[in-house]
């Protein structure tokens, strides 16, 4: 007889589960925003990505963002497809960013270099698959300075408004 | 706690000495790629192609008109201060006639039904625009 499976989960099983379903709530509210380029997004679930290395440390960050690409995709239907590999790569990219990146001294750098410099590493995953795999082809070129450009807007945008809920929450704490 | 979303000001505080270098460099390194990336180098050459064979390579420096047999008949291509094109052409489409003058390098002009096809080069080959 088969006995029912029961999986024994941990306090910081519930928190990546709940961190993520935010994410996984952003990234569906950012796929109803018509985008004037394609490839051009704010990627506003990386605010949760961000907050959340801050808070609970890297390998947190680094479960909420990837469970987040693969539910999203499971979500709009994207998954396994182009779509799902350009996510899952400017994922991974930005991952090993922050992982650098966590280290400067946070006296002088905030949130917001993080998101900034991981955005840029978000779009050199995604045109690395491009270039490689789904256009081979330099014309690709043509389009990094137009990408980096909006990588450096909406990294700014979501590093702002992280440093923002941090010093929030921050605050709250202290009272 | 939203409150920060109707006052941005409240938001550029939080920019701290690290993250205005970094947002200069950045802003720098992206106008450096404009720079490199969207400036179109002059063609020096034009390298014509029947099918899948190089046929020649002739320099934008001159005056010239070229008559290349292809695959239903005879096309005609005009070179001229340092610009290339079809001048005339067998097909029945004539887009490549309609495409008119090509001048930079990387630029290409091709004709499906006669299968020549011409290549604007660069002094250096920026990319291989004909592969894919």
């Amino acid at each position: 007889m088969l006995k029912p499976a029961h999986i024994q989960t941990t306090a910081d099983d519930h928190r990546i589960a709940k961190l993520t379903a935010f994410a996984i709530a952003l990234h569906m509210v950012e796929a109803v925003i018509p985008s004037p380029l394609p490839g051009v997004k704010p990627g506003i679930a990386n605010i949760v990505t961000l907050y959340v290395l801050y808070q609970y440390g890297f390998a947190t960050a680094a479960w909420v963002s990837i469970l987040r690409v693969f539910a999203s995709s499971l979500l709009l239907g994207q998954f396994l497809s182009p779509t799902f590999v350009l996510s899952l790569s400017g994922a991974l990219l930005s991952l090993a960013m922050l992982w650098l990146t966590m280290h400067l001294p946070k006296r002088h750098f905030s949130a917001v270099t993080l998101s900034i410099l991981a955005a840029f590493a978000h779009i050199a995953g995604q045109l690395l698959v491009v270039r490689l795999w789904l256009i081979p082809h330099a014309g690709v070129s043509y389009l990094i300075p137009i990408f980096a450009l909006a990588a450096l807007f909406f990294g700014l945008m979501n590093g702002l408004v992280t440093a923002k809920l941090i010093a929030v929450n921050t605050s709250n704490k202290a009272i | 706690m939203l409150n920060f979303l109707r006052y941005p000001k409240l938001l550029i505080k939080e920019l701290l000495i690290g993250d205005w270098l970094i947002i200069l460099l950045s802003l720098v390194g992206i106008f450096y790629l404009f720079q490199t990336l969207w400036t179109n180098e002059h063609a020096a050459k034009v390298q014509i192609r029947i099918g899948d064979k190089i046929y020649a390579t002739y320099s934008l420096n001159q005056q010239r008109e070229i008559h290349v047999h292809g695959k239903i008949g005879d096309a005609v291509i005009r070179i001229s201060q340092g610009k290339a094109r079809f001048a005339k052409s067998p097909c029945n489409t004539q887009y490549c006639v309609h495409q008119g003058w090509l001048s930079h390098a990387g630029q290409a002009a091709i004709c499906l039904p006669n299968q020549i096809s011409l290549e604007l080069l660069g002094d250096a080959k920026p990319y291989d625009s004909l592969n894919y």
